[in-house]
């Protein structure tokens, strides 16, 4: 009996020791991510269904948040939503797109030019936010004196200065070019990576096969070929632009933005949670940027997925 | 054909993807790649220029691009300011050096160690975890940024040091590419190892740690440039003065210039942009190598 119970339980010690072992290595980080993402996650989705002001303990109103939000939140309808689906529609899809291509052409180029342009690319993505603030303000500055108005102004382009920040028509364009700018990030890095990666033999055996351009070989051989690093770019490219919302308030330099130009689901929330304290509303707005989030992760899990 | 095509090798080497030299067919990429790029470094450019401007440069009419007469101006300016709350710049950037310092190595040590875990120790929860990690990827923080307050206000974590650290640690994608990473380290290495005895601590400093020096350069880069440039944490978690960050201190000088602080503070807000700027620069010029080879194991299945 003993002989039959020591190596069992010297199993079992063995299985706690190595187990033991990889919940210790985890747990720093575990501790980490329950605590700054996880429960977060799961407050947002609770608060949304409550009606809190941050002095009074949260209320149970149940689904109030969610039908306001949709049915009477003119702002949030009429200026939020377009605005951030006109917003991620061109940025998401059009960034990533653009960051492929660039990284495919980097690719067909020799090392030491491919590094420097990948670098130029890179550069203005690490400069998000703060830094460039100056950068923006300076040139789109409203007066003559901002780079771009003297410009126009020197080319008879425009006979007044623009507001180019302040004015709603502007805005949004703008934002839209200077997201643009800086969303050649980890993502485009990753693709081209897996763009070099792949391996020469599949384009000679492509071209047997009779692919004639290269187009077709991006088509047929490429993106099949780098399906993993597309996948991973496109969440990149999804985070990166849902993130970037506040850009809208950095350059017009407050929430909200001129006539709501450039107010993004980001904005709405900060506007409501930090600016008028309603946390419930806040908290049901930001379960939609999760979900709007999570849709377009599916989205891009079905193009480029390995279960399909 | 009997006539040998003389630039039969370089056809096959130098078309297509990652060529070893030049060839005529390039050149298209390089017409269109060239003017992109260059307007794309324009704003790169104007940091650098607009930094070393002196007053009646910054202030030209019509504004010049680039400055003609460099001067240190600025920077000796910034660095004997104080904010309005009487604390020195010098603070500040002290603050943010010293906070970048350790979000990277903690954050190396906090992934790396949940990496190998998640890598190559076998236990149940190993496969579940890790697909919540990859969920995790699409976390967007500035989504949740009132439960997020509401936490480190009940955790006792407002106006302490800390509160720029402990956040910046849980990083999915930090996690994911290392452990990617060390995917592709044989599994034979470490079980030689452990055949002789070695504990999982030493598996993890002696032989995981220098094997993945690429991964760990990446999340080096990927945390400098969140805590270098992070404000928001000086923002809402932090009302003592002295606790806050550089790129805080930036984000003053940059909210006051839309009004009456244009004059005063343009020059000086231009030579911190520049401080802001250039480190994130020279990490990622030194470590880019490294995160090239790291990114090819990034793949999402």
């Amino acid at each position: 009996m003993t002989t039959q119970e020591n190596p069992r339980k010297l199993v079992f010690q063995r299985w706690l020791y190595h187990e033991g072992n990889a919940y210790a290595f985890l747990s720093p980080y575990a501790l980490m991510f329950i605590t700054f993402i996880l429960v977060p996650v799961f407050l947002a989705f609770l608060l949304s269904f409550t009606f809190f002001d941050t002095i009074q303990p949260p209320e149970f109103n149940g689904l109030k948040n969610y039908i306001t939000l949709i049915t009477e939140d003119d702002i949030f309808m009429r200026y939020v939503i377009p605005n951030t689906i006109q917003f991620a529609v061109i940025v998401g899809p059009g960034g990533y797109i653009l960051a492929f291509l660039l990284a495919w052409m980097l690719a067909q180029l020799p090392k030491i030019p491919r590094t420097i342009f990948a670098l130029i690319l890179y550069s203005p993505s690490m400069t998000a936010g703060v830094a460039m603030s100056v950068v923006w303000q300076t040139l789109f500055s409203g007066d003559q004196n901002g780079y771009l108005n003297s410009l126009l102004l020197s080319y008879g382009v425009v006979q007044e200065p623009i507001q180019w920040l302040q004015s709603p028509q502007y805005l949004m364009t703008i934002m839209i070019i200077v997201v643009l700018w800086s969303s050649m990030g980890v993502g485009f890095l990753a693709m081209l990576a897996g763009i070099l990666e792949i391996n020469p033999e599949l384009y000679e055996a492509g071209s047997i096969d009779g692919i004639s351009n290269r187009f077709q070989e991006i088509i047929h051989i490429t993106i099949p070929s780098m399906k993993p690093q597309m996948l991973f770019g496109a969440v990149m490219a999804i985070v990166s632009t849902f993130q970037a919302g506040a850009i809208g308030v950095t350059l017009s330099g407050g929430n909200p933005t001129p006539q709501y130009a450039g107010q993004l689901i980001v904005n709405h929330i900060e506007d409501f949670g930090f600016l008028r304290y309603e946390m419930g509303y806040a908290a049901a707005a930001s379960v939609v940027l999760l979900l709007m989030v999570l849709f377009f992760s599916r989205v891009a899990n079905r193009l480029f997925g390995s279960e399909s | 054909m009997k006539f040998k095509n003389p630039f039969r090798y370089s056809r096959i080497h130098n078309t297509g993807s990652n060529p070893r030299g030049f060839h005529p067919s390039q050149i298209k990429f390089y017409i269109f790649l060239m003017p992109l790029t260059f307007l794309m470094l324009l704003p790169i450019v104007f940091i650098f220029s607009h930094a070393f401007k002196p007053p009646d440069e910054l202030f030209a009419y019509p504004p010049r691009f680039l400055v003609t007469n460099p001067t240190f101006r600025n920077f000796t300016e910034l660095f004997s300011r104080m904010s309005n709350s009487g604390i020195p710049v010098s603070r500040y950037l002290f603050n943010s050096i010293l906070i970048t310092l350790l979000t990277v190595v903690t954050s190396v040590l906090v992934s790396s160690t949940a990496a190998y875990a998640l890598s190559k120790k076998r236990f149940k929860l190993k496969q579940t975890l890790f697909a919540i990690n990859t969920i995790a990827l699409m976390f967007v923080p500035i989504a949740v940024t009132i439960p997020r307050f509401l936490i480190i206000q009940r955790l006792g974590l407002i106006d302490s040091f800390f509160v720029h650290i402990l956040p910046a640690l849980a990083m999915p994608v930090g996690l994911f590419l290392v452990k990617q990473f060390i995917d592709s380290i044989p599994n034979e290495v470490i079980e030689a190892a452990q055949v002789d005895g070695a504990s999982d601590l030493w598996i993890y400093w002696r032989i995981i740690l220098p094997m993945i020096r690429p991964a760990v350069a990446t999340i080096a880069i990927l945390t400098f440039q969140a805590a270098w440039n992070n404000a928001d944490t000086s923002t809402m978690y932090i009302n003592n003065e002295s606790l806050k960050t550089f790129a805080f201190y930036l984000s003053t000088l940059t909210a006051t210039s839309a009004g009456a602080n244009v004059v005063a503070g343009q020059g000086i807000a231009a030579a911190a942009s520049l401080i802001m700027f250039l480190p994130n620069l020279i990490i990622f010029i030194l470590l880019q190598s490294q995160v090239m080879s790291t990114m090819s194991h990034s793949g999402l299945k």
